[in-house]
């Protein structure tokens, strides 16, 4: 069946041709992209792929750089990079900062 | 490198596959014949390195011409209106 990120000719709106301007976070996300790909770590076909098996209530909830960074964590775990266990704690320091 | 086995000119049908994975064939061309416009050169293959493989031997990818009337059946433009995907020789058959 079709993949839901799939969805070229279905039934939309109009597309948003504003331009957006970047915050910090994500032009840091983008930065980290950039890294990894330089590194070999990461490939578009990689990041696109872990975009694609966002369910698809997320796809479609989540902002354009918050599926990169879930995408960029699957890839660094895969490769070896970060744990989970790393991620978790880290993301938990990041959170008592407030 | 795989051999391109397709030449600007010749009709072509997109393989109706609906595989798991990362594919670059959109939906909604799977099963629809067109035209060969043009042998953009050969790339590592995409399914292969979104598996983080190196996606070698390279794959011919084509830019493929298709009638919009024929991949959209409700199309009320004109029937001379076409519309261009680039599209992996392994997605394509000889029409």
């Amino acid at each position: 069946m079709r993949s839901h990120h799939d969805m070229g000719g279905l039934p939309a709106g109009k597309v948003d041709r504003i331009e957006h301007d970047y915050a910090d976070w994500e032009r840091r996300v983008d930065a980290m992209g950039v890294v990894l790909s330089r590194k070999q770590l990461l490939t578009v076909d990689q990041r696109r792929r872990a975009i694609e098996a966002l369910t698809p209530q997320a796809y479609d909830q989540l902002a354009y750089y918050e599926r990169w960074v879930i995408a960029l964590g699957q890839t660094l775990i895969q490769r070896g990079i970060l744990t989970s266990a790393e991620l978790a704690k880290k993301m938990l320091e990041v959170e008592k900062r407030g | 490198m795989a051999e391109p086995r397709f030449q600007p000119g010749e009709q072509v049908r997109v393989i109706n596959a609906l595989p798991l994975g990362h594919v670059r064939t959109p939906f909604y061309i799977r099963g629809k014949t067109g035209t060969i416009e043009r042998y953009c050169g050969s790339f590592p293959n995409p399914e292969e390195l979104a598996q983080m493989r190196d996606g070698l031997p390279a794959q011919p990818l084509y830019r493929v011409k298709f009638r919009q009337q024929e991949v959209w059946p409700d199309y009320d433009g004109s029937p001379n209106d076409v519309l261009e995907v680039e599209i992996y020789q392994h997605w394509l058959e000889k029409a």
